[in-house]
């Protein structure tokens, strides 16, 4: 379920984002789910690869800012209140979500797997899975 | 235990140094009033004789030598000898005018050595040292400088000269490099690129770094300790003066020691050209007592440091110069008030997070300046919450803004993104210049 993100600094600038895209398409890692948080200054690019550490390294590389995070990959069920019941169930026990985002929707399983930054993924992990809450096999 | 290159001199009391540079200077003083018309024309027009300038004490009777006096008389018309004794010329670059052309006798380039070796010793070389000169080579001062004085001491000079970083890395590594000449900022472009290479400080044979030719503040200073692992020298000197070697520090960081029998330091007040008491800020004057081709008296650097007359604890007597603070002719006026790119890189330095890679841009939007500092997010520093990166930037506008007295806009870009140095930083870009 914790599942590892990498993070990369991005200033505000034209064509950057396609930039950083194509280090990533080049080196042959495929992106599953992304997220961009922004100030009027810089963007903050938050992304689920299938191999996060080759990522970061070969941003690193080419002098990007980026580090691997760990965040949990959560499958929570495609239907009207199933996001409400896994937010309520941290919030009740005192875990605070940092930011969070969606990644894929199963139709198979008709599931959305959300991805969600905690402050304690640990502790967090243990009390989803006693919860019967499960993460997608499939991304890293 | 400490060495000397000259203890005699280096350890001298402050009563001989002053009948060491009196003696020197009034015969100095003879010299360019008979052999240098820009000089005899002043100090007639000030009323001075030779004769008035008994010892230093009088030196503050004569007037100042600016840089424009350089240009106005470009290229050779302020050497105090005939060409024909003249064994070598430098510059300094251009970017401001015309090239400042400065001469030397072969006497001037054993001096000059002579001082610079003192830089040397100061900073623990011996003769099994590799000295490792990254300065450039050519009419710049700093690459032949060092070279002379290493070869003086009897220690194995590398004239690498400057730029190619990726082959420096390899001479560093191969050729067993133990004491490292260049810029500060170049330093921290060398460890930037070991880094990015897996190379550890350990695999270098680096014991020592003597740094000069730009301004750097003491947090660079342990910056560039901390990641090269070595000891970091600050060295001072102008090509108007003699080139690197004016100033130098001890094993004690504590000050550049000013070699005084040879150069004459004084502090005078940027407005009233007054000068001040020892421990104040001014402007830093050179007189050249014992220089042959060209001996500048009473030159104006417009560096801005100030000095003290104390011993040192390394037991060198020499006066000591603080690190310099800044130029006046660096310095920014923004809204009316004097900004040095120095202050600004101290308080970036001083915050711990940030790598010292910063860019100063100023403008004028609608009639008032604008204030911009570019910082680059390190890696060390580059967090994954947005809100983490905005305390961030906060802190370094919070602690600029107390700093200067002024509001700045902080912007952070991405590492890399300033262009690096292989000679002298660019910290400032002045867009009102443009308008």
């Amino acid at each position: 379920m914790i599942i590892k993100q990498v993070s990369i600094f991005v200033e505000n600038r034209r064509g950057r984002l396609a930039e950083i895209t194509g280090i990533i398409a080049d080196a042959g890692i495929n992106i599953r789910a992304l997220s961009i948080a922004e100030t009027t200054n810089f963007g903050l690019l938050r992304i689920i690869v299938d191999n996060p550490h080759e990522a970061e390294r070969i941003l690193r590389e080419k002098g990007i800012a980026a580090s691997v995070t760990r965040v949990l990959a959560v499958n929570v069920p495609d239907v009207p209140g199933g996001l409400h019941r896994l937010l309520k169930l941290l919030s009740e026990h005192n875990l605070s979500v940092e930011y969070m985002y969606h990644a894929l929707i199963n139709r198979e399983e008709n599931t959305a797997c959300m991805v969600l930054r905690v402050d304690n993924d640990t502790l967090a992990q243990q009390l989803l899975t006693e919860n019967g809450y499960t993460g997608p096999s499939y991304i890293n | 235990m400490t060495k000397y290159y000259n203890e005699q001199v280096e350890t001298a009391s402050r009563d001989q140094m002053f009948y060491i540079q009196s003696l020197a200077l009034t015969r100095k003083i003879k010299q360019v009033y008979d052999n240098v018309p820009l000089y005899r024309q002043r100090m007639d027009e000030a009323g001075i004789e030779p004769g008035d300038i008994r010892s230093v004490e009088d030196l503050g009777k004569l007037p100042f030598t600016h840089k424009q006096d350089l240009r106005d008389t470009y290229p050779y018309g302020m050497f105090a000898v005939p060409m024909d004794e003249v064994v070598r010329i430098h510059a300094s670059s251009g970017t401001t005018g015309r090239p400042t052309v400065v001469g030397y006798t072969k006497r001037d380039i054993e001096l000059w050595s002579e001082c610079t070796a003192r830089a040397l010793v100061a900073a623990g070389t011996e003769r099994n040292d590799y000295i490792h000169v990254s300065y450039g080579y050519g009419l710049f001062t700093g690459g032949l400088g060092l070279h002379y004085a290493g070869e003086l001491i009897g220690a194995t000079v590398i004239p690498a000269s400057a730029g190619n970083t990726a082959r420096q890395i390899q001479i560093l590594r191969d050729f067993g490099s133990s004491i490292l000449c260049c810029t500060p900022s170049y330093a921290l472009y060398i460890a930037d690129t070991l880094r990015d290479q897996g190379i550890a400080p350990e695999e270098l044979n680096l014991k020592a770094g003597i740094f000069g030719a730009e301004p750097w503040t003491d947090n660079m200073r342990r910056e560039i300790e901390s990641r090269l692992h070595i000891k970091a020298y600050d060295i001072y000197g102008l090509s108007e003066i003699c080139g690197p070697g004016v100033s130098f520090d001890c094993e004690c960081q504590n000050g550049l020691h000013v070699n005084e029998d040879h150069f004459i330091i004084e502090i005078v007040d940027p407005e009233t050209g007054n000068p001040l008491s020892d421990g104040q800020y001014g402007e830093v004057v050179f007189s050249c007592v014992t220089k042959e081709a060209l001996p500048l008296i009473r030159y104006n650097t417009h560096d801005i440091s100030a000095i003290t007359r104390e011993r040192c604890a390394c037991g060198r007597t020499l006066t000591r110069m603080h690190k310099i603070a800044g130029r006046t002719d660096d310095m920014i006026i923004i809204r009316g008030v004097n900004v040095f790119p120095s202050q600004i890189e101290s308080v970036l330095l001083s915050i711990g997070e940030v790598d010292p890679h910063y860019l100063i841009i100023v403008d004028r939007i609608n009639n008032r300046d604008m204030l911009e500092i570019q910082v680059e997010v390190s890696q060390s520093m580059f967090s994954d919450s947005v809100a983490e990166l905005e305390r961030l930037e906060a802190k370094i506008k919070a602690a600029v803004d107390s700093v200067l007295g002024l509001s700045a806009k902080i912007t952070l870009v991405e590492p890399f993104t300033i262009p690096r140095s292989e000679g002298k930083a660019k910290r400032v870009i002045d867009k009102r210049k443009d308008k």
